[in-house]
């Protein structure tokens, strides 16, 4: 026998979880989204994905030979960034808007706070609001969707949002399949559910977030008087719920830090739709929570087990 | 005593990790070993003091003679596990690095037994924590904690539930399980006995659902007729890592939780190993002390895994021949279990008192990618079963934080592992917070040393 085995401190047997696996899922839970945008607004939504995705991981390669550390490209987690990025961005938008949108999430919001699990926001978002408030007219250019009711159409090719378009317009069903106008990946309700459902089965993410995020805004909806199920369903909410909240990095890993999380999120969207003169509030109030986030899990720390409070003036 | 009822199902407990079960020698009968020609006795395979030598080299020793003790109340004292003569007294490398005086005896084959041995006179609980401090006997299940002072319960302690450990939720190990297997009867009269002498009322065999044989055993023993007042039951816990771990078993079997710091019969509780009191109870009719423990021989490396009863100080390498050697070249070579045992450097090393089971694992087993960053996806917490942040844990021993470690509670940490086997990202959690652990206990060291030097 050789004299020298290979010697380590325990545990010496690891699970076969890789960061690599839950990215790979996360791109598997976003395919009927995607394949949802290419029905309704055609194949230009796949050359957006293909756009962002490509430059998105070419700028996470670049970056990190420029800043001298190793290529983290084989994680996916640029693919996932690029991905979400092009399903919150219009159809039409100019290619070169959507590359700058990669620029802001890999560059500045990802690589130059650390990379992967070090930026404080979601990439994807922070670039989204960045390009919203740079380009706000390409960035609210609404392409009519396939089978959108006529009386949704502004003019002959845009049509509005469900947020923004007169009640009655959209119907329950409309919204489900996403027949309305929006950015690409927030339009069909149906497939961004059935993503976060293969999400929970494969337990990448916890139901926690997205369950009490959308009851907190429906609650909130009837609190404010807008009607509950619409509000859910139209709009950034359920792709924000879903895929944007429970980003790992920028969400507390406590239970009840989670909880805290998603009803902050939920209050502010709907506060930010009644209220604010901007149609949408997913994004805004996901990245505030995200902001808010390491105050949030030192306040949840989880009771040991074992631990019993000191009562009071009892000596430590 | 009416309020002292049975749990119909083991309380919930937080946490664990499935990891493969592998006991592929559960159906096997163990094989007994035949003296090798030498065997080497550290003068620590216990927790607490070391034991100093009584013999002397080229002394004759038989079977079963009491070859080295110590005076300190946390010791147990060393047997000879063969007869023949001691060969020399010298440091040997012990598996976690540290150097150890130990007693190689040359055995010549006969295993004479000590004329000393006759079954010890017990007829009250210090008769008993005495004769088991005789026996040599420490905590089987691995840690090693001398048994008799674990019997010797502080008199402030209200100790009313006597549970015993047959979790074995470490893959491979089979030991325990044998144990039950082969000598059921061993088992059950040994509970009784301490259960009797510590006039525990409830006892409660907590035992994982993957060994329906074994369960099945011990209710078939522990029937009416040796258990007239019904004070002994089998609860089946599902079978999850780290069951076997004292603070959980308690908080499954009895809903009670050990506070932080504290010992299991601050809880009201005394724990014990399936081996540990199965062999009280052939001490108690032999007299034989502690000189040999089955242990599991087991791992992708190993052409024939079985369990093996062997005595103690046989080289490592002997046991392995003894089971038909290595199929190929191990990758890693384990004390204990993949989850919390120690990796050997190579097969030059002695089987000890607390040693449950030999793993050779091969490459495929026990090989990982380097770790990469904390993606924070909060696995570690949903494994960790004392409900720690292992995460933040980890960075704070990075940082060398001594602050925030208290703050997360580091010394609740029991270094199962989970945290370690759950991460995608393959990080060296429960390897890091083991350095904050050392940390903590240096800063608190070096306060009292301070203290001290004020006050002089």
């Amino acid at each position: 026998m050789e004299n020298m085995l290979h010697v380590s401190s325990s545990p010496h047997f690891r699970s076969n979880d890789s960061t690599r696996r839950i990215m790979l899922d996360v791109i598997i839970a976003l395919i009927p989204t995607s394949i949802a945008a290419c029905v309704i607004f055609g194949l230009r939504s796949l050359i957006l994905i293909g756009v962002c995705v490509a430059t998105c991981v070419l700028l996470e390669y670049v970056s990190r030979k420029i800043m001298k550390r190793d290529t983290t490209i084989g994680d996916l987690s640029a693919v996932v960034t690029g991905l979400l990025l092009a399903l919150n961005l219009p159809v039409d938008i100019n290619p070169l808007i959507a590359m700058f949108g990669c620029l802001i999430a890999i560059v500045v919001v990802k690589q130059m706070f650390g990379g992967i699990g070090m930026n404080f926001v979601n990439p994807a978002l922070a670039a989204r609001i960045v390009l919203l408030v740079s380009f706000p007219g390409p960035m609210m250019h609404w392409v009519k969707a396939l089978g959108a009711p006529e009386a949704a159409a502004v003019d002959a090719t845009t049509a509005a949002t469900p947020l923004a378009a007169e009640p009655g317009t959209y119907s329950y069903i409309d919204l489900l399949i996403g027949r309305c106008g929006g950015s690409i990946g927030e339009v069909c309700a149906a497939a961004l559910i059935l993503g976060g459902i293969y999400l929970v089965i494969r337990r990448v993410i916890s139901p926690i977030i997205p369950c009490v995020y959308l009851a907190t805004a429906a609650v909130m909806s009837l609190i404010v008087g807008l009607d509950p199920l619409y509000q859910l369903l139209s709009g950034g909410l359920m792709l924000g719920a879903i895929f944007m909240a429970t980003d790992y990095t920028t969400s507390p890993v406590t239970k009840w830090g989670k909880v805290i999380f998603a009803c902050g999120c939920g209050i502010f969207t709907i506060l930010l739709r009644a209220y604010s003169n901007m149609p949408e509030g997913v994004s805004f109030s996901i990245l505030l929570m995200n902001i808010l986030v390491p105050l949030i899990e030192r306040m949840t720390v989880p009771r040991t087990l074992g631990f019993v409070k000191k009562a009071k003036g009892e000596k430590k | 005593m009416s309020e002292l009822s049975f749990p119909k199902r083991p309380y919930r407990t937080h946490g664990g990790v499935h990891a493969p079960h592998n006991k592929n020698t559960a159906h096997k009968e163990s094989l007994v070993m035949p003296a090798p020609a030498m065997v080497a006795l550290p003068m620590t395979q216990h927790i607490g003091a070391p034991c100093k030598p009584l013999v002397k080299v080229g002394d004759t020793v038989d079977l079963g003679q009491c070859i080295a003790r110590s005076d300190a109340f946390v010791s147990a004292p060393i047997h000879a596990s063969v007869s023949g003569k001691v060969k020399k007294i010298d440091k040997i490398t012990m598996p976690d690095g540290g150097k150890v005086d130990a007693i190689f005896i040359e055995s010549d084959g006969e295993q004479r037994l000590s004329p000393d041995i006759h079954p010890p006179k017990v007829e009250s609980l210090s008769d008993l924590i005495g004769a088991v401090r005789d026996s040599g006997l420490v905590g089987l299940g691995g840690a090693g904690f001398p048994t008799s002072v674990k019997l010797n319960i502080p008199s402030d302690k209200n100790v009313d539930t006597l549970i015993i450990n047959v979790a074995e939720c470490e893959p491979y190990i089979t030991s325990d399980h044998r144990e039950i297997l082969e000598n059921s009867w061993d088992v059950v009269s040994g509970i009784i006995t301490v259960k009797d002498f510590l006039d525990i009322h409830r006892v409660i065999i907590g035992i994982e659902d993957n060994k329906p044989d074994a369960i099945k055993a011990l209710r078939e023993i522990a029937d009416s007729s040796v258990d007239p007042k019904d004070e002994i039951r089998v609860l089946p816990i599902k079978a999850s890592y780290p069951q076997g771990a004292e603070k959980i078993l308690i908080k499954a079997c009895t809903g009670r939780e050990v506070p932080v710091g504290g010992l299991p019969s601050d809880a009201g509780c005394l724990v014990m190993n399936v081996g540990s009191i199965a062999f009280i109870s052939r001490y108690l009719k032999t007299g034989i002390p502690l000189v040999s423990r089955r242990l599991t021989i087991d791992g992708g490396c190993i052409e024939n895994p079985v369990n093996v009863i062997a005595p103690i100080g046989t080289p490592i390498k002997e046991v392995i021949d003894f089971v038909g050697g290595y199929k190929e070249q191990p990758y890693k070579l384990i004390m204990g279990g993949p989850m919390m045992g120690i990796a050997l450097p190579n097969d030059d090393l002695y089987v000890l008192k607390q040693n449950n089971a030999i793993l050779a694992l091969s490459e495929k087993e026990a090989k990982h990618n380097e770790p990469s960053a904390c993606i924070r996806c909060g696995k570690c917490l949903d494994a960790c079963p004392m409900r720690l942040q292992p995460l933040e844990l980890s960075n704070a021993a990075d940082r060398g934080d001594t602050d925030a470690l208290k703050f997360y509670n580091a010394m609740n940490c029991m270094e199962c592992g989970c945290c370690s086997f759950a991460c995608p990202a393959k990080r060296h959690l429960v390897q890091n917070i083991r350095v904050g652990k050392a940390l903590l206990n240096k800063a608190k060291r070096e306060a009292i040393a301070a203290s001290k030097g004020g006050k002089n």
